[in-house]
């Protein structure tokens, strides 16, 4: 869970400055997230995919981080089609699927995955200390900054303590059923998990207190500049702007 | 080994206490007093062991110097200075080293390299000098090659030796180390000695590892009743005997 796979690797957008990266995500994947022509979603499709073999990440691990997102979308597909209304695509009997539901469902699905793809692509392939601080460079205030990096390290920390309440439960014989005593004992879980996190947070900070810590981290990653920030944002711009043209013109 | 931390001399002359306590009163909210107007001197040199019951307030005593927790009345002096805002514990923090007693609080970064790194660079040490430091406190400790480990993956003697290692690269005049064999096996508590040995630090050990004790310290304190003993009230006396059956879970009285 905590493992960061994509950010180790040596491409032109792992280089890059992570201040330009991260604005450039924040761009490309709203203006991707507004279009609605078939056209131009396509187009971001392609764009996002040539992201992702500029990044280097590998068509294997890419589809199997996609997997998980496409578990979600098909839920959509099971559900939208049916739900509505508009002129009929394919039917049985009285249950019919519209062609607007189809289209919608497919706009949604090629916009998720593009949108995945430039995130893979500009933002996995950084850590998440320099995510952090390239967000804080942006305007993010620090606190914001600050609970994005805690929560990414305490995560697994909490995980790991819910296994130790969770196992010692199992231990005095406790099988979760469908009754009142299984919905009791998770609540008391969660809420020992909640106690134990605060617990946790506590001490941590005192530590870092005791460590010198005043607000800011300091990371030991450095970017050299490189001919590839004003390519990356160059090159990122003109794809923005020719989606929201071709958005617009069509 | 050679030796290659130490404290840099810039102590006061002997006669003043590095750190110094007086009729400190503390208790948690809602609860007893834990200390009651406890009396507590650390000179240059010092190197106590403290051994008191659980919950004596031992833990609280070593946070109340580092400015982690308050006292209800009473006064904390270190290095010839009053402390009372946070900005005068700030400073006192640089020559204090504080070791938890749980290393999972302390480790946070996702490699060992980054977070031993993390307390150089807060002091406002330069990338280069960070990473430089870091790596020399490692191969101190005998962690030479555990720069890219992923902290939360290392085992648990390990990661008690990155934690001290987080500390020592801070190159604090001062160590506290709280419960520092807890969990230890023979070889890292044994590496743990060697090490602490070789520091020329002031130091005040918590530990119930009376043998541990007799090891890296020179006296031994004790808190009752929310006060301080030391060893010319506590007479512990240091005996060692050999017996069967050590390996078994046993208590000598």
């Amino acid at each position: 869970m905590t493992e960061e796979v994509f950010a180790d690797g040596d491409s032109p957008l792992h280089r890059t400055a992570p201040v330009i990266r991260a604005a450039l995500a924040i761009i490309y994947c709203t203006v991707v997230a507004l279009l609605n022509e078939f056209y131009a979603i396509l187009a971001a499709l392609a764009f996002s995919t040539l992201m992702a073999g500029a990044a280097k990440l590998g068509p294997g691990r890419v589809l199997r981080h996609l997997s998980w997102a496409l578990g979600f979308l098909l839920f959509l597909w099971l559900v939208l089609p049916w739900s509505i209304s508009g002129s009929p695509f394919f039917g049985i009997g009285r249950l019919t699927i519209s062609a607007e539901g189809v289209a919608l469902c497919g706009r949604i699905t090629l916009k998720s995955i593009s949108i995945l793809l430039a995130m893979m692509s500009l933002l996995a392939t950084m850590r998440v200390a320099s995510l952090g601080q390239a967000l804080g460079k942006l305007g993010l205030p620090p606190r914001l900054v600050q609970l994005l990096l805690l929560a990414y390290r305490y995560l697994f920390v909490l995980e790991q303590e819910y296994h130790r309440l969770y196992r010692a439960a199992r231990i005095r014989n406790f099988s979760p059923r469908t009754n009142i005593h299984t919905y009791r004992t998770f609540a008391y879980l969660a809420a020992m998990l909640l106690v134990r996190a605060v617990h946790r947070a506590q001490r941590v900070h005192q530590a870092m207190v005791c460590r010198g810590f005043n607000g800011s981290f300091h990371s030991l990653q450095v970017y050299r500049p490189t001919v590839w920030n004003p390519v990356v944002a160059v090159v990122g711009g003109l794809i923005c702007l020719t989606l929201a043209v071709l958005e617009m013109t069509i | 080994m050679e030796r290659t931390l130490s404290s840099d001399g810039k102590t006061t002359s002997a006669q003043i206490p590095l750190v110094r306590l007086s009729q400190i009163c503390f208790r948690y909210p809602g609860g007893p007093l834990v200390l009651d107007h406890l009396d507590f001197e650390l000179f240059a040199g010092d190197r106590i062991g403290l051994v008191a019951p659980n919950g004596s307030g031992k833990t609280t005593l070593f946070h109340l110097i580092m400015g982690l927790v308050k006292p209800e009345s009473g006064r904390i002096e270190a290095f010839g200075r009053v402390l009372e805002s946070e900005n005068d514990f700030t400073s006192v923090r640089r020559r204090i080293g504080l070791l938890f007693q749980d290393a999972d609080d302390q480790l946070f970064s996702p490699t060992v390299l980054e977070d031993v790194a993390f307390g150089p660079l807060n002091l406002g040490r330069s990338r280069r000098e960070a990473i430089d430091i870091s790596r020399r406190t490692l191969a101190f400790l005998g962690l030479e090659g555990f720069e890219d480990r992923v902290t939360i993956k290392l085992s648990g003697g390990e990661k008690r030796l990155v934690s001290l290692a987080t500390v020592l690269a801070m190159e604090p005049e001062v160590l506290l180390l709280d419960e520092p064999t807890t969990g230890l096996d023979n070889d890292t508590r044994s590496t743990l000695i060697t090490v602490l040995q070789q520091l020329d630090m002031t130091m005040v050990v918590i530990s119930h590892d009376f043998d541990f004790l007799d090891q890296v310290t020179r006296r031994i304190f004790s808190l009752e009743n929310g006060r301080l003993l030391t060893d010319e009230q506590v007479h512990f006396h240091v005996h060692r005997h050999a017996h069967k059956m050590g390996k078994t879970p046993h208590r000598h009285h």
